[in-house]
């Protein structure tokens, strides 16, 4: 029973790589992904220094979280209605692949992609202002489960059984910019009025926003164990939700 | 008796208070191509989602290889390709990558499914263009690869959803051919929606109509066929100005008689006697025949006869199973 229980496991854990593979392949070079993946959160962090007197490391933290939190939810939100208009989701329904593995596919490939490309904003404030990496283990943790947890988001959001890529996209920006300004982002917790105080907790990117401060020596404002055992609850939550609506679609014959 | 691959036990399937499938009961052997028709609308794509677990029904079960899809469908649907109605290839992948991602999906290793795509793409006529994108490929072209796709699988059951239909003569001749021969060769049991009346005739062992989501009818061409002797047929084509058919073959209803452009279809039980008569009649007329001919009726007759007179209570037509 219990070899049998791992070989499914086996077998859906494979189907979700090859799903990571084929959104890899299929849609990161879409232009929506480089637009709102990249150049939103750069623009988005340059509106919120201007005219303001900070140093430029103390921006680096909030920077990297924005990127992760744009670039691994970039993609999931478009997945599925991409899938629809194109007319490939049904036969993708019909394989093999069950409906947890192939979003766990989506979340994989929006993780993976997010994580890579956060590097990048990592490495340029490292190289370019006086930030440094104080401890690298939680800065990994932060960049990793926080991907997790994003791309599990932007999943979710996908999960509307619409073939219009650009209601999903709409849907996509009101759930995720509201998230921004709860999340502690560039005025750290402590300095939060009382309303977003109460309020951060309920964003996924406060834990991964604090995790990746604790990474560039800053101040935690949750536990390190909190902001982890809080981010892998969003994503498992976060898909598990998914699965919900993307059935609930099906049995409805959408 | 072979053993069952595909069972429909009471298929049912509501949208909203619309009936779209309503009780569809069958079962198909191993090895058979089993070919599913019905008008636009009539339940047969509902049918076919319910088969592959795309849609749960409302009521009833579907089993793949005895597996219970509502209940396993992973499992159920390792012994299934499929080629669903209004499906496309991968446009940003190439012809191979497509091959392989259906082939990876359905866990075949890695050098199996390499010969196999292979094999598929020479078969087909796509090895020329593995490298080619899919929004690079015509109609035909893409409709080929998508049958790749479901065929690299090596599963035992293959849906195939209207698979030729808008494809030029070349293309789909082909596919008739490549489905006859997995059949034929490999076993494979297949389940054919198809509007294509003669192509149905040609290829499936049994048929099933279904009609306003009942089925109507069920059992091999020939025996459906035989089933509507009365719409045997005198078809006959005038050298001259001819008159009224009803001045030709006497009492004949206005439904029995189907004009064409220099003649007329009379539909008869006893096309023989019909036939005499026109010939005699026409002789004293001085009306000249070009050609006649008496005809059995086809699969098209049984299908028209069935969805226009079987609204719905269906009645006897070969081996009809309904509810």
């Amino acid at each position: 029973m219990r070899a049998e229980l791992a070989a499914r496991l086996a077998w859906q854990a494979h189907a979700a790589f090859v799903i990571a593979k084929k959104d890899a392949l299929v849609y990161y070079r879409k232009p929506p992904v480089v637009t709102f993946g990249i150049v939103f959160p750069v623009f988005f962090v340059l509106a919120f220094a201007a005219g303001r007197t900070l140093a430029p490391e103390s921006l680096v933290p909030g920077i990297v979280a924005m990127a992760l939190f744009f670039t691994a939810s970039a993609i999931g939100p478009l997945v599925t209605p991409w899938e629809r208009q194109a007319k490939t989701y049904e036969r993708l329904v019909t394989s093999p692949a069950s409906l947890g593995a192939i979003l766990a596919g989506d979340a994989l490939a929006g993780a993976v992609f997010g994580a890579v490309l956060t590097l990048m904003p990592i490495a340029l404030g490292v190289a370019a202002t006086p930030a440094a990496i104080a401890r690298p283990a939680e800065l990994a943790l932060g960049v990793v489960f926080g991907a997790a947890a994003f791309s599990a988001l932007g999943v979710l959001l996908a999960a509307p059984a619409t073939d219009t890529p650009s209601q999903v996209m709409m849907l996509s920006n009101l759930v995720r910019l509201p998230l921004i300004f709860v999340s502690g982002v560039f005025v750290p917790h402590a300095e939060m009025p009382s309303w977003g105080q109460s309020l951060a907790p309920l964003s996924p990117l406060s834990y991964a926003a604090d995790l990746i401060r604790v990474g560039f020596g800053q101040t935690a404002y949750f536990s390190v164990a909190s902001d982890v055992a809080a981010l892998a609850v969003f994503a498992v939550f976060f898909l598990a939700a998914a699965r919900l609506f993307h059935a609930r679609g099906r049995a409805r014959g959408r | 008796m072979p053993e069952p691959m595909i069972e429909a036990h009471g298929l049912c399937r509501r949208f909203g208070d619309a009936l779209a499938v309503d009780h569809v009961e069958f079962v198909v052997r191993r090895g058979e191509i089993f070919g599913f028709l019905g008008p636009n609308g009539a339940g047969k794509s509902t049918t076919v989602r319910m088969l592959t677990g795309y849609l749960p029904p409302s009521e009833g079960r579907a089993l793949l290889a005895g597996i219970d899809v509502g209940h396993d469908p992973s499992a159920a649907r390792r012994h299934i390709g499929v080629v669903p109605e209004e499906a496309n290839v991968y446009a940003d992948l190439t012809v191979w990558q497509n091959v392989m991602l259906m082939a990876e999906l359905h866990g075949l290793a890695r050098a199996r499914r390499t010969a196999r795509g292979e094999e598929l793409l020479e078969t087909f006529g796509l090895a020329d263009r593995r490298r080619q994108k899919g929004r690079e490929l015509s109609k035909g072209l893409r409709q080929r690869l998508m049958l790749c796709m479901a065929l690299v699988t090596d599963a035992p059951i293959l849906f195939l959803d209207e698979p030729t239909s808008g494809l030029d003569v070349a293309s789909a001749h082909l596919i008739r051919d490549v489905v006859t021969r997995i059949n034929r060769d490999r076993g494979a049991t297949v389940f054919l929606t198809t509007h294509n009346i003669e192509e149905a005739d040609a290829l499936c062992h049994r048929v099933a109509i279904i009609n306003r989501g009942r089925l109507a009818a069920i059992d091999t061409p020939r025996a459906l066929r035989a089933a509507i002797q009365s719409r045997r047929a005198v078809e006959v084509h005038f050298a001259t100005p001819f008159p009224d058919a009803s001045t030709l073959a006497g009492e004949l209803s206005p439904d029995d008689i189907v004009p064409l452009a220099d003649g007329y279809l009379i539909y008869s039980a006893e096309p023989g006697r019909v036939a005499q008569e026109i010939a005699t009649r026409a002789s004293a007329r001085g009306v000249r025949i070009a050609s006649m001919a008496t005809r059995d009726p086809s699969l098209e007759d049984v299908f028209l006869h069935i969805t226009r007179t079987r609204a719905t209570a269906p009645t006897s037509g070969g081996q009809v199973h309904a509810r």
